[in-house]
């Protein structure tokens, strides 16, 4: 049983990467018409931020948490604004090309300098909360930041999966309550039907395009973050998730926000459920489920028509 | 779905006549190439992807379906030639039983050329019918979606499976003689066999987009409301130019397994889809010779740019974002536009 609690964790963590990642490929498919290919890319450049900001600047874990969305978000601001507005009125197609020619420069560009082998992130050791003194007392409760474990009698529990895991959720949620319950989603649920209605009431819609872009890529970034102390930083790092998460799109549909989230960790959760009872299958499941939901609900499961 | 190609010229006599004058100039120059001592490899190479990118092209160009996977085709078809060449025994598995599975073999013999050609052409089909019942059930991109993901779960399929050798891939293929006559291992011969087998697959592809099918097909991808609302059954045609198109990716892949005597992973990966949809893009979205000329550029840099290692994938991602940014058309589309033809 401790395996396969072991493997629902790990799906889990999947789950969550998979649920940033579809989210913003929602959130970005909303606004701008666009299914971004450079999402894969754009977590990599996250993970690669963490690291960088490590080893040049030596600002930890909990600083890249903050720093690197923000950087790659205003990467993906530029991006936006250089490039992709001048999509505008094109067919939905050129966009996926355009971004997938990012896609490639990018890995292209970090594959030069680092290779395809991963660079270590180790897991932040600080702040540390209780005694943890070489000589502290038997028992004595002690965090080394998110190293270590906790046994929860029914199976042992590494700190940061279970960290990675309730963070992603709270941030879903949070962008969740952004999109759905604030003024300013309103806005932007507005713009997404009709743009040029908006523009009229003195919105400034361009702007908030841009914006949108940046926080759909920032988190991407802040997915590349959470994933970089477990399965270290590599340039190709986003590339083939990014076909997976486009499966997830797939049988999830781009129509609501929660509706990625949900299937987003459902999705991780079966792939880890695949793991124990038939590895062979772990990564062709989601696709597996992708051909059946195509043939049984072809719209997806919570979309429109598209 | 709005128009991919904003400026497709009616197909008046006069269009055909120009088209036929390229076409024979093409075939004229591609079978002078063995005198001119070019290094008939590459260009062996490049006929295939050709032949593959105008496969492509047929579904984006004239149906509005932009395939994310094309690479599957490919892959699939030059697996199941070159494991019919060099060993012949099919194996599949039908039952799964207290953990493994159990096999059912047909024994045959290794095959010749032409039952190779055709066993990876028929399977190139059946993954067309299969794929494309599923993903012409959404459009746009979902549909490019789809396909991709549906290319990474063979790849991952590839991958696991025994015929293929996993990383290794299927090497030291035998050539043998085609048709009991024709010597395969002499590059000669071989390079007029691909340059038929090219023209060939081109000329199904001209007439199919010149047909009625094809009108139809145009009407899609300008407006598949109103097709519908004309009454065609726009899925089954859509279904059909996918298993068309599959077919014939398939029969450049079975043709590139004599060229490059081996099959890899490299063939089914999501990247090789990629430079199809590249090539094409460089040639021209829906242009007859566009693709053409796209695999012999994007083969040629490959070629001539092997010693720069990934900046080739860089360069490959700047060409992209020139071509959906600048230069769309491509570079047929721009000359055909410039002398307002349809090319």
């Amino acid at each position: 049983m401790q395996a396969l609690y072991a493997q629902l964790l790990v799906g889990l963590i999947n789950g969550s990467f998979y649920a940033l990642l579809s989210l913003g490929l929602a959130v970005i498919f909303g606004m701008l018409n666009i299914i971004n290919f450079a999402h894969g890319a754009l977590y990599m450049m996250g993970a690669f931020c963490a690291y960088f900001l490590l080893n040049v600047t030596g600002m930890g874990y909990w600083w890249a948490l903050i720093i690197a969305p923000i950087a790659v978000g205003i990467f993906g601001m530029i991006l936006e604004r250089t490039m992709l507005q001048w999509l505008t009125g094109l067919d939905h197609l050129y966009g996926l090309l355009l971004t997938f020619g990012i896609a490639l420069i990018v890995q292209g560009v970090f594959q030069n300098y680092f290779g395809s082998s991963g660079l270590p992130y180790a897991i932040p050791d600080y702040p540390q909360i209780g005694d943890c003194s070489p000589n502290a007392p038997q028992g004595a409760i002690c965090f080394r930041g998110l190293q270590g474990g906790m046994n929860l009698g029914f199976m042992f529990l590494p700190i940061y999966r279970g960290w990675v895991v309730i963070f992603s959720l709270v941030v879903c949620i949070a962008t969740w309550f952004l999109i759905e319950k604030t003024r300013l989603g309103a806005y932007l649920r507005a713009a997404t039907e009709n743009p040029t209605l908006v523009r009229a009431f003195g919105i400034n819609v361009p702007r908030m395009i841009t914006l949108t872009y940046g926080l759909g890529v920032g988190l991407a970034a802040l997915a590349g973050v959470l994933s970089a102390p477990i399965n270290q930083v590599r340039p190709l790092m986003g590339a083939d998730l990014i076909i997976v998460v486009f499966a997830v799109v797939v049988i999830g549909g781009m129509g609501s926000i929660m509706g990625s989230i949900i299937t987003g960790f459902a999705l991780g959760v079966i792939e880890g459920l695949t793991k124990y009872f038939y590895p062979e299958a772990s990564n062709t499941v989601v696709f597996v489920l992708m051909v059946l939901v195509l043939l049984i609900k072809p719209t997806g499961l919570t979309g429109r028509a598209a | 779905m709005s128009a991919l190609t904003d400026d497709t010229l009616p197909v008046t006599p006069r269009a055909m006549r120009d088209e036929m004058i390229v076409f024979a100039a093409m075939a004229v120059l591609l079978g002078l190439v063995p005198m001119t001592g070019i290094y008939p490899f590459f260009v062996m190479q490049a006929l295939c992807f050709a032949l593959l990118a105008c496969a492509f092209n047929l579904l984006i160009g004239y149906g509005g379906l932009l395939s994310f996977g094309h690479a599957m085709f490919l892959g699939t078809a030059g697996y199941v030639t070159a494991h019919l060449l060099k060993v012949g025994k099919i194996d599949f598995p039908f039952w799964y039983s207290s953990g493994m599975w159990h096999w059912m073999t047909i024994p045959l013999p290794p095959l010749t050329p032409e039952l190779g050609i055709l066993g990876g052409t028929l399977a190139a089909a059946m993954l067309g019918v299969i794929t494309g019942y599923i993903s012409i059930r959404r459009q746009g991109i979902y549909f490019s979606m789809i396909t991709l993901a549906l290319s990474q779960l063979l790849y991952f399929i590839y991958l696991q499976t025994p015929f293929t050798h996993g990383e290794d891939g299927i090497q030291g293929i035998p050539q043998g003689h085609l048709f009991g006559i024709f010597n395969l291992a002499k590059p000669t011969v071989l390079y007029y066999v691909v340059l038929a087998g090219f023209l060939g697959g081109f000329l199904v592809i001209y007439r199919t987009i010149n047909s009625p099918f094809g009108e139809v097909l145009k009407a899609i991808r300008e407006n598949e409301p109103r097709a519908i609302s004309l009454g065609y059954k726009t899925d089954q045609y859509k279904l059909l130019a996918f298993i068309l198109s599959g077919t014939l990716a398939g029969f450049a892949g079975s043709l590139k397994v004599f060229v490059a005597q081996n099959a890899s992973l490299t063939d089914v990966h999501w990247t090789m889809s990629g430079e199809i949809v590249l090539m094409t893009l460089v040639g021209g979205l829906g242009t007859v010779f566009g693709p053409v000329v796209g695999a012999f550029v994007i083969i040629a840099m490959q070629q001539y740019l092997a010693g720069f290692g990934q900046w080739v994938t860089v360069i490959q991602g700047v060409i992209f974002v020139a071509c959906v940014l600048a230069f769309r058309r491509g570079v047929i589309g721009e000359i055909a536009h410039y002398f307002r033809r349809s090319l």
